[in-house]
């Protein structure tokens, strides 16, 4: 008879429903954020971020409740990602600030054909 | 309730607080440091979830790296932030309503899932760190994974580089090739100076 009871939520008394919860919450809070702050890419990029943090609990709590340590290794290739990302975004703001003198997000369409 | 449910409480009602007033502050400066503060509770849960070595490095990378690079990307840009607030009224409602059914989806779908008999892995018979755990696999089955998200972070350094490198017009700067193919003839000249005269 295989367990159904993770040994972690017999320890905590934590269910994985918890986890995926908070964390369905925090990425709809990321979604929302980009709506709210339209303008603002500096709060976009914050927005992305958190919803990243989102992910990367769903994949540690999988892997804690399933006994399987892949889903950290895939925490930390999110969070690779999520580090590449922001240094590439913040140094795009930075040049656009320079060229333009402005981070408005309507402004950037000056590429447009 | 256990320790650990108390604290699973305090950390995710911490988290959502900061990720609530992340993305509702005035002050982008506040904004940064209340990410800061949601990434040190989700390294709490991570803790709980016997995921140290991720909590350390996510306390390091992100509120070592990744926010203070924020930080000085915010502060350094002289912008009026209130005047990018204006005028997000008329996407409100409709961010408000994607918002909710995203939510409910997830919701709907974190309850109704159930993990699969079998699928819970056997807790190994040899006790070892999480780090040493991370270790065992990430250098030998996840080998190539780990290649490439060091290749990520070099196209990363890279592209950072060259995007924001420019050369300024009138600046001085070295000039190595210049200064190495300068030949004697084109510096000094030897002139014959007259008793009396000036030498033009």
């Amino acid at each position: 008879m295989p367990n159904t009871i993770s040994p972690i939520e017999a320890a905590t008394g934590i269910a994985l429903q918890q986890f995926l919860t908070v964390a369905a919450i925090l990425f709809t809070l990321g979604a929302f954020g980009i709506f709210l702050n339209r303008k603002n890419v500096i709060i976009i990029l914050m927005s992305i971020e958190l919803m990243l943090l989102a992910v990367n609990i769903n994949l540690v709590s999988f892997s804690a409740y399933l006994n399987d340590i892949t889903g950290q290794i895939y925490a930390m290739i999110v969070l690779t990602v999520a580090a590449a990302e922001a240094a590439i975004g913040l140094a795009i703001i930075v040049i656009y600030f320079r060229n333009r003198g402005s981070i408005a997000v309507d402004d950037i369409n000056s590429m447009r054909g | 309730m256990t320790i650990a449910g108390f604290f699973f409480y305090v950390f995710s009602i911490v988290l959502l607080g900061s990720g609530a007033m992340v993305i509702t502050a005035r002050n982008p400066v506040h904004s940064v440091l209340f990410l800061i503060l949601a990434f040190f509770n989700a390294a709490g849960l991570f803790i709980l979830l016997g995921a140290e070595f991720l909590a350390m490095i996510l306390v390091i990378v992100y509120v070592g790296a990744v926010a203070v690079l924020f930080l000085f990307v915010v502060m350094t840009l002289d912008i009026d932030f209130s005047e990018l607030r204006a005028g997000t009224g008329s996407y409100l409602a409709v961010g408000l309503g994607i918002g909710l059914i995203l939510l409910a989806e997830l919701i709907l779908m974190v309850g109704s899932f159930a993990v699969a008999p079998g699928a819970i892995q056997p807790i190994p018979a040899e006790q070892v760190t999480n780090a040493a755990a991370i270790g065992r696999v990430l250098y030998t089955k996840y080998v190539y994974f780990f290649e490439l998200a060091g290749a990520v972070l070099l196209v990363a350094m890279i592209g950072t580089i060259v995007l924001t490198l420019r050369h300024r017009v009138g600046a001085k700067r070295q000039d190595v090739a210049e200064q190495v193919g300068r030949r004697r003839q084109d510096a000094i000249e030897v002139v014959k100076v007259q008793t009396g005269k000036g030498i033009f």
